[in-house]
């Protein structure tokens, strides 16, 4: 696969006043990979998906889609891109059908097609029931695939999708997760945001962590992990035993926690193949009962309060329809 | 869900190259979706059903029996010019807060995002209210008729007449325009388009004659575009036209008058609406 990259972006400044939403934003997405853009709200990742679009105008900086500057060759950056907004940027007032052919005749293409190729989004959406209804009467996860079929008119190469499923219920969360797989199988080159940190962990090559207008850290899912220091290691005893410190040490990456009673242990440890083990054997051999052991991954939530030094989604930030991911991302974190 | 099948099973064309048939099928297309917009709440229309139907009848039944004009002509055959300019100067607001509407909307973000002609949602949304006009002034005329209106001078001159009404509508629709991109929102340029045009169409000779004005008012209202298109439409039609003996250069050349009005409307409103347009939507 070509390793040319179709998104870069080079010290991406914005500023709206005295307010700086992009502090300097690097970031290059090559051909055909997933760059999840992690940060919490108002960290500046909606900012960076508009300058790529053409939507804005940096105040500083450069950015290429697809090769073309996204200030002086608008136009032909356009051509090259399919964008799902976090609001939806679908027409109310028309049915499903009129927005996808408004689309793509707006796109250039010719009635016919655009017709086939509405007629076709309907159907791979699940659409096709709804598709001569206002969209007044569609749910929000109907809008968002409508949204997201809006995008794939033209099949430009570069995608933007911009938080894809805030707002939706766990169901059509994992949907739209199927439908973002299979469009990156089909060669798309995708820039996806999130404030979900399973989100990135599950769709992203790579990931990018925004906050406060810059990247505070890049890499995999699995580099970001390891960078915040290996896995969490806990354990339980049957009663307290004064060599069980001394016995975890040669694990450790760090200093041991006990409980107040001497049954709980806690440290971090180096994560490597059989650490639990040899932990066992070595508790075993100095006359230890383990009552239960848990080698704690870090999840990207540890990371980016790791990066940080705040939780990836605040707790005053209140709105009803995200209550159930929500729990869902800290019922992992805990 | 056919997730697994997203790869396209039919071939596309090409889309249409840059150029000016590609513009006139943006245009096209979003007018279209504008008249669906339309069709969805027709009461969207009222300003040139419904209003210009019931301000015809209400000036031609009160005003008409206490205005009297010079020679005793007809109140309707006076009234019709001045209330088909009246009509379609208060409704140009129209195409602010259309715009306005679309600006706030979420789809606006869309259409910045598609590879299509820039001025397409200005120049649509002014085509989209042409065609609106031409209901407006098809329903005064319809509404004239029966009240006693009749137009004489011939066919060409009758349907100029129409066409200086509507070229001037069309104009004035860009200035609203402008309003609307500089508005907050739909109701803000409402409000703003309804101080402008009130006084606009009031401060005119198209429902009393304007020899008695107080001096002021009567100047402005001999030089505003509005006299000068609604003076234009009486000359035409043949219908009374009081201001033919105001020595105003617009009074005594209306159709010259109006045309250079509408074109300097065009001029200075069309490139400034593309313009605001561009700042509003690339922030």
């Amino acid at each position: 696969m070509a390793q040319d990259s179709m998104i870069r972006a080079e010290g991406l400044q914005k500023r709206f006043g005295r307010t700086v939403a992009l502090a300097g934003v690097d970031l290059d997405v090559p051909a055909g990979s997933i760059l999840g853009v992690l940060g919490p709200n108002g960290s500046g990742k909606t900012t960076t998906v508009r300058i790529l679009t053409t939507l804005s105008r940096p105040t500083a900086g450069s950015a290429w889609v697809a090769g073309h500057d996204v200030v002086h060759e608008a136009p032909a950056v356009r051509r090259n891109i399919g964008v799902t907004a976090q609001d939806a940027t679908v027409d109310e007032l028309l049915t499903g059908r009129q927005n996808l052919v408004m689309v793509g005749k707006l796109s250039g293409l010719r009635r016919a097609d655009a017709r086939a190729r509405a007629d076709e989004l309907l159907a791979q959406f699940d659409l096709t029931d709804a598709a001569d209804r206002v969209l007044n009467g569609y749910s929000g996860g109907m809008r968002r695939r409508l949204d997201l079929a809006a995008g794939l008119v033209t099949r430009p190469p570069v995608l933007f999708l911009d938080e894809p499923t805030t707002g939706l219920d766990p169901t059509s969360r994992v949907r739209m997760w199927d439908i973002i797989r299979v469009l990156v199988k089909d060669g798309a080159t995708l820039l996806l945001t999130t404030q979900y940190l399973d989100e990135a962990d599950e769709l992203a090559d790579r990931i990018v962590v925004i906050d406060h207008g810059k990247v505070i850290a890049e890499g995999t899912s699995a580099e970001l992990k390891t960078a915040t220091g290996g896995a969490r290691l806990e354990l339980t005893l049957s009663e307290s035993h004064a060599d069980a410190a001394a016995a975890l040490q040669p694990f450790v990456s760090g200093p041991v926690r006990e409980s107040h009673d001497g049954r709980r242990l806690r440290a971090p440890v180096r994560s490597g193949s059989g650490l639990a083990t040899a932990v066992v054997h070595a508790f075993d051999a100095a006359g230890i009962t383990v009552d239960d052991l848990e080698v704690h991954q870090p999840s990207l939530d540890d990371v980016f309060f790791s990066l940080t030094g705040h939780p990836s989604v605040p707790d005053d930030e209140g709105d009803a329809d995200e209550e159930p991911v929500r729990a869902k991302v800290e019922e992992e974190h805990s | 869900m056919t997730v697994t099948a997203l790869t396209p099973s039919s071939s596309l064309r090409t889309p249409r190259p840059p150029g000016v048939v590609r513009r006139l099928c943006d245009v096209l297309a979003l007018t279209g979706r504008n008249i669906v917009h339309i069709a969805r709440e027709p009461l969207q229309l009222s300003d040139v059903t419904v209003q210009p139907v019931l301000f015809t009848l209400l000036f031609v039944y009160v005003f008409g029996a206490g205005v009297v004009l010079p020679g005793g002509q007809s109140y309707a055959d006076f009234a019709i010019a001045g209330l088909l300019a009246f009509s379609l100067t208060t409704s140009a607001m129209g195409t602010g807060v259309g715009l306005s509407t679309d600006l706030n909307s979420g789809v606006i973000d869309r259409f910045g995002t598609l590879p299509m002609w820039r001025p397409t949602v200005l120049v649509s949304r002014s085509i989209t209210d042409l065609l609106t006009s031409c209901l407006c002034a098809l329903i005064v005329a319809i509404t004239g008729l029966y009240l006693g209106w009749r137009p004489t001078g011939g066919v060409d001159s009758i349907a100029a007449g129409f066409a200086i009404f509507l070229l001037f509508a069309y104009a004035l629709s860009w200035g609203c325009a402008c309003l609307g991109l500089v508005s907050k929102g739909p109701e803000s340029a409402q409000g703003v388009g309804l101080v402008i045009l009130f006084p606009l169409a009031i401060v005119s000779n198209a429902l009393v004659p304007t020899q008695r004005m107080p001096a002021v008012i009567r100047a402005v209202a001999d030089w505003n575009p509005v006299s000068a298109v609604t003076a234009a439409g009486r000359t035409l039609w043949h219908n009374p036209n009081p201001s033919a003996s105001i020595h105003a250069w617009p009074m005594q050349h209306p159709v010259e008058a109006s045309l250079l009005w509408c074109a300097l409307l065009l001029l200075v409103f069309a490139p400034l609406g593309t313009v605001l347009y561009r700042r509003r939507t690339t922030r």
